[in-house]
């Protein structure tokens, strides 16, 4: 998973003697072999990323139908497909689902993943472990499984949730059919996508917290700060860059509910749960409308790209404090 | 004295208690579920009145799932594929981190920055050309094809992890089994590789774990050759397997999850030190 990164190498604070400055006392293993090395790697990037990439860009700008992935014959329209996708009002509903959609995932992770580090630093040994260990195998839980099980806990029928809300009183829930509506369709895979992205964030908050100095918290309390004042003025600063580290990567993660949302209810009902990954699967593998559906992917990318850079500058600003 | 300190204390953290317990208890519980409806016989499923605790047992529902068409055959094509794009990556990874960790050379800071920009690519977004660049090369329904997906999709993770596991490495290791006489090839083998064996075993697992779940390239390029569709495809499409049995539904998605969720019980600690250490790390 793209998530654990690389375990930090062990920086001597004071310079190591035995490698002094200057030039590398090694001989510098210059010539062909570092190279030789990474052209697997490269030819790999190159053929299974970059070909993918530019050929979709092509393809956005060509008229391909099935036609022409029969017979190859597509010609240049410029960017005709691109004026039909923003001309398209459905395409503009689309776009303001998937920002809604990521709005609201996005707002629950934080609020609920900070919630829970700051609980588990305040808990004793048995209960940190505890929750860790719920979190994690949350975590773990693969998503098409995770995502059966949830149409489960909601079926109309047999649910336990429809069972519990009715046996406390909301009579209304019973039998109601989750996703056969549009909001409720919604709400699911809102849940569901927060449930299993919460862990994450959750416990990188937590490890952020745990490096925060003790010695800080002591000073903040002789000078009487009170446990507000020191989480604001103490632990919020020291953990903000790795907040808008995770912030940024689960606001490029949202377009990764695709599987949860193509699993369980394919867009639908009608266009409710449509966000733009889906929108686009949709129209090319489903219409054969290949060049709108790559023009689709391509606005897509650009949009989160933006966030990228976002998040690459906030690393490497992390890098460069090490 | 003592006692009434210690409650009025367990009453103050009471608040801080049933909020872990929620936050446990809202975690576990549709894991707990799945396994809980797996086991329960169909009439107590059905029933008006779900019991949380199952009254009865039954294996029923697995083995009308491990007996279901072609079970033992898509988990077979899960393994394979896995297994192929794990070893490919590792195999890829440990060449291109030994140059990075290792070598001085133009270009080492762009291949890493390419690097971190392959970790973050938008595969969501690419489902269209790589489909069609399959249809064209003959590559649809072959599970070759997803086994080459895989790869790319855990590589970068792979390198960047292996590159800071050589780095905690001292090189003067190697050189003194150079001096002793080994080429560099060997005294690599012979005494970093040994060393590496945790950074290798993190990854394999994490690649390992990405590739068993993958589910939208295994969906939309295994289109015609049911026969080689792969586990998270299968257990998609269970309204067509087992239709209204949630039993049996449950007993394949548990037996789907098992492999992940014993894996990272077991390896909680480095699971939760690698969050720690990939986030201060970026």
């Amino acid at each position: 998973m793209s998530v654990v990164r690389e375990r930090p190498a062990r920086r001597p604070l004071v310079p190591s003697p035995r490698r002094p400055p200057g030039p590398a006392r090694r001989p510098t293993m210059s010539g062909v072999w570092p190279y030789l090395l990474i052209a697997p790697a490269v030819l790999g990037m190159l053929y299974l990323l970059v070909y993918p990439l530019a050929r979709a860009v092509l393809i956005s700008l060509q008229d391909f139908g099935l036609r022409q992935l029969i017979l190859g014959d597509a010609h240049f329209v410029g960017f005709a497909n691109y004026r039909t996708l923003l001309g398209d009002p459905r395409f503009w509903t689309v776009v303001r689902r998937t920002f809604l959609f990521m709005a609201v995932n996005v707002v629950l992770i934080m609020t609920l993943s900070t919630l829970v580090a700051l609980m588990i630093e305040r808990l004793g040994r048995r209960w940190r472990t505890a929750v860790l260990s719920a979190l994690v195998l949350t975590w773990a839980m693969p998503v098409v499984a995770a995502t059966t099980v949830f149409q489960w806990l909601f079926h109309s029928r047999f649910g336990i949730v429809n069972h519990t809300l009715t046996g406390l009183g909301f009579t209304s829930f019973e039998d109601y059919p989750w996703l056969a509506h549009g909001s409720a369709a919604f709400a699911i895979l809102v849940a569901l996508v927060v449930w299993q992205s919460v862990p994450f964030a959750a416990i990188t908050l937590y490890s952020a917290l745990t490096t925060v100095p003790s010695e800080l918290y002591e000073a903040a309390r002789l000078d009487g700060a009170s446990a507000f004042r020191v989480l604001r003025s103490v632990t919020l600063p020291l953990v903000r860059p790795l907040f808008m580290l995770v912030l940024s990567l689960e606001v490029i993660w949202t377009f990764r509910a695709f599987v949860q949302i193509w699993v369980m209810t394919r867009g639908g009902p009608g266009d409710a749960t449509t966000i733009l990954p889906v929108y686009a699967v949709q129209t090319a593998l489903a219409q054969q409308r290949y060049d709108l559906g790559s023009a689709a992917s391509m606005l897509t990318v650009l949009l989160m790209s933006g966030v990228l850079v976002l998040y690459f500058r906030q690393m490497f600003r992390q890098e460069a404090e090490l | 004295m003592s006692t009434t300190v210690s409650a009025r204390r367990a009453l103050r953290r009471l608040p801080l208690h049933l909020a872990a317990g929620v936050t446990v208890l809202v975690c576990l519980f549709p894991v707990y579920w799945m396994i809980s409806t797996a086991f329960t016989p169909n009439r107590d499923i059905q029933s008006a009145h779900p019991r949380i605790v199952p009254r009865t047992w039954t294996l029923d529902h697995f083995r009308r799932a491990v007996d279901a068409d072609g079970f033992g055959l898509f988990w077979r094509n899960s393994l394979l594929v896995t297994l192929g794009a794990v070893l490919l990556a590792l195999a890829v990874a440990l060449g291109a981190s030994f140059a990075v960790a290792r070598m001085r050379w133009r270009g080492r800071r762009q291949f890493m920055l390419a690097v971190f920009l392959a970790q973050m690519a938008p595969w969501e977004s690419l489902i269209i050309p790589v489909y069609i660049i399959s249809r064209d090369t003959g590559m649809l329904d072959r599970l070759p094809t997803l086994t080459l997906v895989y790869f790319m999709m855990t590589l970068p993770f792979t390198v960047v992890v292996l590159r800071g596991f050589l780095s905690t490495i001292p090189p003067e290791l190697e050189e003194s089994a150079r001096l002793d006489g080994c080429t560099r090839l060997s005294a690599f083998r012979h005494v970093a590789l040994p060393l590496l064996a945790p950074g290798l075993m993190a990854t394999s697992l994490f690649g390992y774990i990405t590739a068993w779940n993958e589910f939208a390239y295994a969906n939309f390029l295994i289109i015609k050759q049911q026969d080689h569709r792969t586990l998270p495809v299968w257990l998609s499409s269970f309204h067509n397997i087992f239709g209204t049995d949630w039993g049996a539904t449950m007993a394949a998605s548990t037996l789907f999850s098992l492999p992940a969720l014993v894996v990272f019980l077991l390896l909680q600690r480095h699971v939760t030190s690698g969050f720690a250490a990939g986030a201060v790390k970026g």
